[in-house]
């Protein structure tokens, strides 16, 4: 029998940059990515020392507008984004109507009646299905708009990031504080400028008109040669959020796992009024979560892979979803969802790695966290 | 890119370099730079017997676990075990301070069935 042939990859507008630059490009979300362009540890650790920079135009850009597009949105997700003033940021979820997570995203509010909602690639058309479904269902004065194949998203992230945008921006970093965005010119170029990102590090998401998005790489890139700027991939992507303890839809997150089982029950805004989602989700907190995501820490010499099962007593108890060797710690770090009833910092648990068990060691989340001044 | 003419190469990217009835095995350049970062090794047992193809150990990179096959079948009489510190010496030198075991021959016959250096870089090209 022969296959339907896949959908052609789609790229992103800075893939020629990509492989001029040598990098190792991947099928990702049904784009072509940069997975690395040279090692995933080096990228990694210029990250965490000096800046790094990132295409993650692949991802998904919503505008929702109209005088009802906050309430709409609180109707949405989960949490309230009525609290946001003009310029701010709030980390949130779509949740279905059963409590499981549709995806994990970013909603902005640049105006009193306009916010962006930006998600990931890989759930693009879900988050659209979501809001588009409870338009229809509902009666909010607010449409939305998919602006994602229009829009550009190059992120330097890094301690070197704000003093090699300053001289390139003309908004005020200074007064841009973590969560913050403003919109206005990055080389000249309009921006939306946004203290946010997806490394642990401070550091900027810069969403551009797609077609300016190769000036607005060349420039930063350009501009971050004398800070040490490097370009990562979606590797180094990976290690730095897991360092963080930050979560990744796929692994932490699906559709059959709602945020109190993976310590996100503080975004959940219970009492803001009623949302998709909220009936299960009010039950989940009064009755407690049936998983606990936690930190593990290997003690015994090998790699903790996202499946492995995860025991505790000796009996299995839940299983890894992301792991790796740390490049920050040099340790061999992961995050599991367990039985509850077995989780606690310092308790000792086993990772089954090719059918033996290593032993490791609950550690509390984040493994790691940037010095702030 | 021109290998060792010393050493047989597997398909699946292993070199051996046969010293009488011992041979010492380990993975090529190219599989290092396929792999990226390697950050782990699990290496056989000493007195493991390995069949020829078959897998013998595991060799990680930050993303990935990737099988290790055996280019010839014998005893393990020796491992490197530098790798278990240092598995970045695969990546650094894969032919050299990277060898990853040497082996008691069962068949020294097999070692006819591999690639030469030069098929080898007509293979990797």
């Amino acid at each position: 029998m022969t296959e339907a042939p896949a959908a052609p990859l789609r790229r992103t507008p800075l893939h020629d940059v990509h492989v001029g630059l040598g990098a190792r490009m991947v099928p990702f979300a049904g784009y072509e990515m940069p997975v690395q362009y040279d090692s995933i540890i080096d990228e990694h650790r210029t990250v965490r020392s000096a800046v790094g920079l990132f295409d993650l135009s692949h991802m998904g850009e919503i505008e929702v507008l109209g005088d009802e597009a906050v309430d709409f949105l609180r109707h949405a997700l989960v949490s309230d984004p009525a609290a946001l003033d003009v310029g701010q940021a709030q980390y949130s979820m779509a949740c279905a109507a059963d409590g499981g997570i549709v995806d994990d995203l970013i909603v902005y509010r640049l105006g009193h009646r306009r916010l962006l909602v930006v998600c990931n690639a890989s759930n693009r058309a879900a988050v659209m299905d979501h809001l588009a479904a409870l338009l229809e269902r509902g009666d909010f004065g607010a449409e939305i708009d998919d602006r994602s194949d229009v829009t550009a998203l190059v992120a330097p992230q890094g301690p070197a990031a704000a003093s090699l945008l300053a001289g390139l921006t003309d908004v005020d970093l200074d007064t841009l504080g973590n969560y913050r965005a403003a919109e206005g010119t990055v080389a000249g170029i309009d921006c939306l400028v946004a203290r946010t990102g997806y490394t642990g590090e401070d550091g900027f998401e810069l969403f551009c008109d797609a077609g300016r998005a190769p000036e607005v790489w060349a420039t930063v890139a350009a501009a971050g040669e004398a800070h040490g700027l490097r370009p990562c991939g979606l590797g180094a992507r990976d290690t730095l959020r897991l360092e963080a303890g930050m979560p990744l839809y796929g692994n932490e997150l699906d559709r059959d796992t709602n945020p109190f089982e993976v310590n996100l029950g503080r975004v959940v805004k219970l009492d803001k009024g009623d949302f998709v989602g909220r009936a299960p989700l009010q039950a989940v907190q009064r009755d407690g979560p049936r998983r606990k995501l936690i930190g593990l820490q290997m003690v015994d010499n090998a790699i903790p892979r996202s499946g492995y099962e995860v025991r505790a007593g000796g009996r299995a108890v839940g299983s890894v979803t992301s792991g790796t060797l740390s490049p920050t710690l040099g340790t061999k770090i992961a995050m599991a969802k367990v039985d509850p009833e077995t989780a606690g910092v310092g308790n000792a648990f086993e990772v089954v790695v090719r059918d033996r068990p290593y032993r490791a060691e609950q550690v509390k989340l984040p493994f790691y966290r940037r010095q702030r001044d | 890119m021109a290998y060792p003419d010393d050493l047989a190469y597997s398909k699946e990217h292993e070199w051996v370099r046969v010293d009488g009835s011992r041979a010492t095995i380990g993975i090529t350049s190219f599989a290092a730079d396929e792999l990226g970062d390697i950050v782990f090794v699990e290496l056989p047992e000493v007195g493991a017997s390995l069949s020829q193809f078959g897998t013998f150990g595991v060799v990680e990179s930050v993303k990935a676990v990737s099988d290790l096959y055996a280019p010839v079948s014998g005893e393990v009489m020796d491992v490197n075990e530098a790798l278990r510190t240092a598995p970045e010496l695969l990546n650094s030198d894969p032919f050299g301070e990277g060898w990853i075991a040497k082996v008691e021959l069962a068949d020294a016959t097999e070692v006819d069935s591999l690639m030469d250096a030069t098929a080898y870089a007509a293979e990797t090209a």
